[in-house]
């Protein structure tokens, strides 16, 4: 890649709004978005082809096959859906599921991770092989226990259970991941939050957790998708309807084959949108970090 | 430890109340019912009525069970799809996106690109099994349609009916879904490195892999390590891709241990083998993240 000219001895040509920040864009730094860009519209492909079939009629399929653009803007097939799942509600359960995993895990994962990784606890290794085997032990062995158990406590087909399972199954990844970015956590800052006279309780809150937001905050939009996509554990917790998930509700309609193919395509459009939305509100969280790190 | 040993662990006595709500937690939900499993795996059981203590006669089943050991085979390959190949162009893609795209175009550039190469591991992993299922469709497929286009219809064909190419497709889809993943962990791993330090190094006139090399990789070696372990783990678990695209076929072409327990539990009521299965799987893996923490252990202490 050929150099690109050393900062502020000439002003950019095209500035962009934030100009005097950025540097003259060589024919490479075109070059490099270009094929970037390129393969992000292959990524997206199959996204497209979703939207297609989702917009389609039953009929249009049948004649121009699942990759034609549909003719029209058929919202038809999704409004059946969402009558027929009682979407809504579908929808409530799960970003109440999600949502609630999504934070509890971070926090289990902030604190299991500082006593790890910043307290270097004796053993810590063997601690973290055994949380992490909330992962490691493939879900179908966890069914039938988990069955059981939670019938004996009275939790069985209520959102709490699966709440508190993917509380623990997620926060394996979050332990690991924190513990990881922790253990090369700068220790001069803790240093000198402790010579101040700052508690663990504090360096973990005022120290600790600002520094590592941004790693956080992937690890909340993880965790929400993550719960959100889950589909073995909720089916077998949750059976009654009023206690559904969206992809409860999707699978089982994918099993029984009670869908074509537009409607399974409408289906999973109305599934994935509240995913990608929440992505696209965090994207904001993730490059907050960029600017803090800046201005250090 | 040394001679501080004494003060040192009287301090780390005072983190331990922050692991007992995970710990109480783990046990819970996943030790008890784990111990469970194994108890379970005793036994003949078809997931009614009482169990028939069997000794360790699933185990022994299993040992003489060829299918399962030569399904471990896939596993190779699938850990190249799902771990190796996607850690790979994760990291390129953070490093491309953080030090060239993000700041020569900005960060909002940056992430629009970053969101479109996460959204595959947004999508429900039974629709994106449908959707590729269609673009590999064998006569009208995106794929074939496409390669004929371009004047390569002679390589068209039945990409997951066909044993020779069915793994590949499937290892193919898994990139697919898989590269979201390493690239916003790293990405943002990458936004604790100090710019400044990008463009101390372009002024000294780095080349861009050079900065990736010694800047890039440095930096974000914790995120590394967590996404290749955590990646291989999933390989070793893969059963949802397989299940949706081929269902282990064409003629045990793509079939993976996880689908042998999955098939054991849920569609032959064999919960005890299943059982067996899940905890020489889990053992393996467990096995697997020791030798892998050693490792990670090791390499971050030396930098220390």
């Amino acid at each position: 890649m050929t150099a690109t000219l050393p900062k502020k001895s000439s002003a950019p040509p095209r500035a962009g709004r934030d100009a005097p920040h950025r540097r003259r864009r060589g024919p490479s730094a075109y070059a490099v978005l270009v094929a970037l860009a390129a393969f992000a519209g292959v990524m997206l492909i199959p996204f497209v082809v979703v939207v297609f079939n989702a917009l389609k009629t039953p009929e249009e399929l049948t004649s121009h096959g699942p990759l034609s653009p549909p003719d029209g803007f058929n919202l038809d097939t999704m409004r059946a859906f969402w009558e027929r799942t009682d979407f809504g509600h579908v929808l409530l359960n799960s970003v109440l599921i999600s949502g609630s995993v999504a934070v509890l895990a971070v926090l289990l994962s902030v604190l299991n991770a500082y006593a790890l990784g910043i307290g270097r606890i004796k053993g810590r290794m063997w601690v973290l092989v055994l949380l992490l085997m909330a992962n490691t032990v493939p879900q179908e062995a966890l069914v039938y226990p988990l069955y059981y158990l939670s019938k004996q406590v009275g939790l069985y087909d209520t959102r709490l259970s699966v709440i508190i399972v993917f509380t623990v199954i997620q926060s394996a990844f979050g332990t690991y991941l924190m513990a990881s970015v922790l253990s090369a956590f700068p220790r001069p800052l803790l240093e000198a939050a402790r010579i101040d006279g700052a508690g663990r309780w504090q360096v973990l809150w005022r120290v600790v957790v600002p520094v590592v937001r941004p790693t956080l905050s992937v690890l909340l939009v993880f965790f929400f998708v993550w719960t959100w996509n889950e589909f073995l554990i909720p089916m077998t917790f949750l059976i009654s309807n009023e206690n559904q998930t969206v992809s409860v509700a999707l699978g089982v309609l994918h099993g029984q084959k009670l869908m074509d193919t537009t409607m399974s395509s409408a289906a999973s459009l109305l599934g994935l949108l509240p995913t990608v939305v929440f992505f696209l509100i965090f994207q904001r969280t993730l490059s907050r970090g960029l600017t803090a790190g800046a201005i250090k | 430890m040394t001679a501080q040993g004494r003060g040192r662990s009287r301090e780390q006595w005072g983190y331990v109340p922050y692991l007992l709500p995970g710990l109480l937690l783990f046990t819970a939900v996943i030790g008890v019912p784990f111990l469970m499993n194994i108890g379970t795996s005793f036994t003949e059981w078809t997931g009614v009525g009482t169990p028939k203590w069997i000794g360790l006669g699933n185990y022994r089943e299993l040992v003489q069970d060829g299918e399962f050991w030569a399904s471990f085979e896939h596993n190779a390959l699938i850990i190249l799809g799902m771990a190796v190949v996607p850690t790979l162009i994760g990291l390129v893609l953070a490093a491309a996106l953080t030090d060239l795209i993000g700041r020569h175009f900005g960060p909002r550039t940056a992430s629009v690109l970053r969101a479109c190469v996460y959204l595959p591991q947004v999508l429900p992993i039974v629709i994106a099994g449908v959707v590729w299922s269609w673009l590999l469709a064998p006569e009208d497929g995106a794929v074939n349609v496409l390669l004929g286009k371009i004047g390569l219809g002679s390589l068209a064909h039945d990409w997951l009916g066909d044993p020779a190419t069915a793994l590949w497709s499937v290892i193919g889809v898994m990139v697919w879904i898989q590269i979201g993943f390493p690239l916003v962990i790293f990405m943002s791993g990458l936004q604790r490195v100090d710019p400044s330090l990008y463009e101390a190094a372009e002024i000294d006139g780095a080349t861009w892999a050079r900065r990736f090399w010694h800047i890039t990789i440095p930096q974000i070696r914790p995120e590394i390590f967590v996404v290749l372990l955590w990646t291989t783990i999933a390989a070793l678990k893969a059963f949802a891709h397989i299940f949706v695209l081929t269902k282990g076929g064409p003629g045990g072409a793509t079939n993976v241990p996880a689908y042998y327990s999955w098939t054991s539990f849920f569609e032959k009521s064999e919960v005890g083998y299943g059982s067996a299965i899940a905890t020489v799987l889990t053992l393996l893996i467990v096995a697997l993240t020791i030798v892998f923490l050693r490792l990670q252990g090791r390499d971050l202490g030396e930098e220390r």
